[in-house]
């Protein structure tokens, strides 16, 4: 076996709390779909028949019992449950499972909604026999309003500044403005092998990675690293450039004590790689002396997609903007058979209504997201919005810009504009609403 | 036409009489194929006895035409009855329209039958007789391998402008679950028939990513061939096996099979795989050969645990024996045809040929290297490199100055991907050149090779089987400017981007192999040698 899928679903959606508080973030439903779906489909799509789904006991509970959570998947899903409050960043989850990782593993969050061809990503970790392997794309501006939100300010997000070489594949610096005090500082190391470096600063990490099983046998031997992302990744691109001779746990350790264990097999073949790349007329570089990699054994690549969709579900803003795009990424038809839609209404060519829906007479949906189950009275305008399972909307309201999550009921003649209205909440009959959570 | 509206019973002679109007040299298993079709119509002759006749007259006229539309027909036998379907129209070229080859498709007793019978050996003895021309029809009663070696099948990567032939590769590698992989560009006309594929488009795309039919290092390896990362005859062999023996390791005998055949027919699919990825190279298909001979000669007794060390054990001495060792007996006998004070030209980057000039220098010959390199591989940057790592003073020059470098050129090394069986030599594109032009100096011009890098195969012109790379690798980014970057549109523009071409030997002084130092007429004799060994 090649690969091992394993997908992030732990995560509490720390930055979206008004949505996240009453359903796990897995769950969001994004176009009609629940969240942990999109990657879900990915996977399928691109060929793989089993995922490690580990996420917590209360999101296990939902997709087994809750009828509303459908994923429609025929992967096996094998739920490794972890507990809530541990705390558990990335690489712990990840540590957690050592025991079920038997080849190099594909790591997925459960807010990745993308339609990359993820062979790109893939080939790179075949190709050069690489550490690492991720998947990064050019970040899109949100051009949606977010409820709640004066003006547009930057919510204070940290500047990523990532490094690649001239062929734009090879990942040679990465570092986030909180861990840098003054400036950006790269090593003589570096800029001795890699004399040309493109700095990037507009880029989203898709967290999306290709791991050998050596670096999951590593984190199993420090505990110290807890977050893929903010520790283990940046610590594998440092360590390309290093000599292995100070710190104890080194990963090129891990490496060859691996290969003690089966030591007559894999010293042949090590001998035959080095024949290889020794006859080979490839280098990856050119201008100075040494072998192809500058024989360093520790190789981390990335792929920078420039077109195609790749969000990550993490904010408010990115919530809105996924389920704009969301539609595209699946042939379903925008309005389900099973909603009942009354003739004299005005759906929009781009929203999407969901299953067991009562859309009454006079009504103009625009733009938006209608949940499972919704009611719509008559003469309600929707447009812009995000409006979640088992809604009420009585008649007459005007609903503009704004996200509506599940259960809630909007009473009649209602005017809320860019607004959020919190699960089960109530919105007063004839009340106007502008630019606040409920 | 008479033969589309046959029913079922002569659709076999059918077969029988498309491949004996053919006369084509028939593989082991049509042969065995049509006894058996032969010894069904023995018992159905008397019913047919008059449809043979009008068969036999008819299909003499329509000698060309029968072939194709019968192939469409259907196939028992699917596989001879397309592949004779393309050879009419080469080897009928040369040919004239009516050597009727009159069918006797069933071994009748009539009298019809006999004479027309007759009437084929007469033909075929004609036939026979004329230059070069292969002999049209078979007689029933003849036993087949009496017949003339025809025209050879000639392989499926040298046809591509052939729909049947891309069909039926199309076909088998449906049969394997591998993606085709997809022509790209306008190909220049007189390369039409060979294959041009563009290193955007991996094979990778069409194949689910924990690959499950294609063993994983075999996905990787195709993915370094596609992108050069492995070049290079001996580095390709060398991977080639490496990953083998993940294969054999990584493989158990399913229930009821037994390993030396399972385990070849496990190995079809990953080489058609590779083939996808990058044309075999000659070494690559001479290793696969004897992969292939060792895994079919491993007793049926055998347990799978000690076939599996044993074949693992054969891959390892033959690269020890064949490339290892190989390189170290060549450095060794060119290593005396160096002397002091040379002037030594290599072209690209040969693996054997950097080896040799190490070695020579570690044994303190006081000589000098000239590097000549081409676009657009510029290979010999990367032999440029490696030379000066170890402290050889070296010069370096593009092949447009190659004339105005000779005069200083004492001896010129080359290296081969393959010697082919009249003596020619296959290398990377400039080689040629550079051995016309050495020759016209009077400087010798030295060839480095191992023996398994001889290849069979009979080539004069490097038209007929090449190598097609990205033509997109010709263009060049200079000063934020590509001049060719719309080259697609241009209707009259094509790009050509070969990768190998044949040297008489005629300007080849000497070649060096693990054997000796041969001239190049001896390597059939070579050849000869070795398959008596095997």
């Amino acid at each position: 076996m090649e690969l091992q899928a394993v997908l992030m679903a732990a995560g509490g959606g720390s930055r979206m709390m008004d949505l996240t508080y009453n359903t796990p973030k897995p769950l969001l439903p994004v176009g009609n779909k629940p969240l942990i779906w999109y990657p879900l489909n990915l996977l399928e799509r691109v060929g793989f028949e089993e995922v490690i789904v580990i996420t917590t006991k209360e999101v296990q509970k939902m997709i087994s019992t809750d009828p509303k959570v459908k994923l429609d998947v025929k992967m096996k899903l094998d739920l490794v449950c972890i507990q809530e409050d541990a705390d558990m960043g990335t690489a712990d989850a990840l540590r957690h499972i050592q025991q079920k990782v038997k080849t190099d593993v594909l790591v997925v969050s459960c807010d990745l909604i993308t339609d990359a061809a993820l062979h790109e990503v893939v080939d790179l970790f075949r190709a050069h026999n690489a550490t690492l392997s991720m998947l990064m794309s050019k970040a899109h501006e949100f051009t949606e309003t977010v409820p709640g939100q004066k003006g547009k300010k930057k919510t204070g997000e940290q500047r990523d500044f990532v490094g690649v070489d001239d062929t734009g594949k090879r990942l040679l610096f990465m570092a986030n403005e909180a861990d840098l005090d003054e400036g950006v500082v790269i090593r003589k190391s570096i800029m001795r092998k890699h004399p040309r470096m493109h700095i990037k600063t507009g880029l989203v990490d898709a967290h999306l990675y290709c791991l050998k099983k050596s670096v999951v046998d590593f984190l199993a031997d420090n505990k110290s690293i807890s977050s893929i992302r903010g520790e283990l990744v940046p610590y594998l691109v440092r360590k390309q450039f290093s000599k292995s001779t100070n710190s104890p746990k080194v990963i090129d350790e891990t490496h060859q004590n691996l290969k003690k264990n089966d030591s007559n097999i894999s010293s042949r073949d090590e001998e035959l790689l080095h024949l290889t790349q020794e006859r080979s007329c490839w280098n990856d570089h050119r201008g100075d002396m040494s072998d192809a990699y500058h024989g360093g054994r520790l190789r981390c690549y990335v792929h920078i997609m420039d077109e195609g969709i790749c969000y990550r579900v993490n904010t408010l803003a990115a919530y809105i903007e996924a389920n704009r795009l969301a539609p595209k990424l699946f042939d379903e038809p925008a309005v389900h058979p099973s909603a009942v839609v009354s003739e004299r209404c005005l759906i929009g060519a781009d929203s999407i209504i969901g299953a067991s829906c009562q859309i009454s007479d006079k009504t103009s949906i625009k733009r938006s997201t209608i949940g499972v189950s919704t009611t719509v009275r008559e003469k309600v305008k929707v447009t812009n919005s995000i409006i979640m399972h088992g809604v009420t909307i009585e008649e007459g309201c005007n609903i503009q810009g704004s996200v509506i999550c599940s259960n809630a009921v909007i009473g009649r003649g209602a005017d809320i504009k860019y607004c959020l209205v919190g699960s089960a909440q109530r919105i007063e009959p004839d009340g106007e609403n502008w630019d606040y959570w409920v | 036409m008479a033969d589309c509206g046959e029913p079922d019973g002569p659709g076999n002679k059918d077969d029988i009489t498309r491949s004996k109007n053919e006369g084509k040299e028939l593989s082991k298993e049509e042969k065995q194929r049509l006894r058996k079709q032969k010894k069904q119509q023995k018992k159905q002759k008397e019913r047919k006895n008059e449809k043979s006749e009008t068969e036999k007259e008819k299909t003499p006229v329509s000698l060309l035409p029968p072939p194709r539309p019968v192939a469409t027909q259907k196939a028992p036998s699917a596989l001879p009855a397309p592949a004779s379907a393309p050879i009419p129209v080469p080897a009928s070229a040369p040919f004239h329209s009516s050597p009727a080859p009159s069918p006797a498709d069933k071994p009748a007793k009539s009298k019809a039958e006999l004479k027309a019978e007759r009437r084929a050996r007469q033909e075929t003895d004609r036939a026979a007789k004329q230059p070069g021309s292969s002999s049209s029809g078979i007689k029933t009663k003849v036993p087949l391998s009496e017949l003339n070696p025809v025209v050879k099948r000639l392989p499926e990567h040298v046809q591509v402008d052939d729909p049947a032939v891309v069909k039926r590769l199309a076909k088998k590698l449906e049969r394997q679950q591998i993606p085709l992989r997809s022509d790209y560009g306008y190909k220049v006309s007189l390369f039409s028939h060979l294959h041009q594929y563009s290193r955007k488009a991996p094979l990778t795309q069409q194949l689910s990513i924990p690959s499950t039919v294609i063993h994983p290092s075999i996905v990787r390896l195709g993915l370094q061939y596609s992108q050069g990362i492995v070049a290079g005859s001996n580095a390709r062999s060398v991977a080639l096996l490496h990953a083998f023996k993940q294969v054999i390791r990584d493989y158990t005998t399913p229930p009821n099979e037994e390993l030396s055949r399972d385990l070849v027919n496990k190995l079809k699919p990953y080489i058609s795989f590779l083939n996808q990825c990058r044309p075999l190279s000659a070494s690559m298909g001479n290793a696969i050969k004897y992969i292939k001979k060792e895994i079919s000669n491993i007793p049926s007794q055998c347990k799978e645990e000690e076939a599996k060390t044993k074949l693992l054990t054969c891959i390892d001495r033959y690269i020890e024996e064949k490339i290892v060792l190989a390189a170290k007996a060549i450095s060794k006998y060119a290593i005396e045809k160096i002397s002091d004070g040379d002037v030594i030209l290599v072209y690209g980057c040969s693996s054997l040929v950097n080896n040799i000039l190490c070695e020579a220098f570690e044994k303190s010959r006081k000589f000098r290297v000239i590097v000549v390199d081409s676009r657009p591989r510029l290979e010999g940057r990367e032999a440029l490199r490696r030379l000066v790592q170890r402290g050889i003073s070296c010069t370096y020059v593009l092949i447009s100055a190659l004339s105005y470098i000779l005069p200083e050129v004492s001896k010129v090394f080359l290296g081969a991907h393959a010697l082919l069986a009249n003596g020619y030599v296959m290398s990377r594109v400039g080689t040629s050149q550079i051995a016309l032009v050495a020759r016209t100096f009077n400087v010798p011009v030295l060839v480095c090779c191992e023996t398994y890098k001889f290849c069979e195969k009979v080539q004069t012109d490097s038209f007929v089987s090449n190598e097609l790379d990205d033509p997109d690798d010709l263009m060049v980014t200079r000063k934020g400017k590509t001049q060719l970057e719309n080259w697609q549109d241009v209707s009259s523009l094509g790009l050509l981007n070969l990768v190998y071409d044949v040297t008489p030997p005629d300007f080849v002084d000497l070649v060096i192999t693990d054997l000796g130092m041969i001239p190049c007429t001896s390597v059939p004799v070579v050849l000869r040698v070795k398959n008596l060994d095997q």
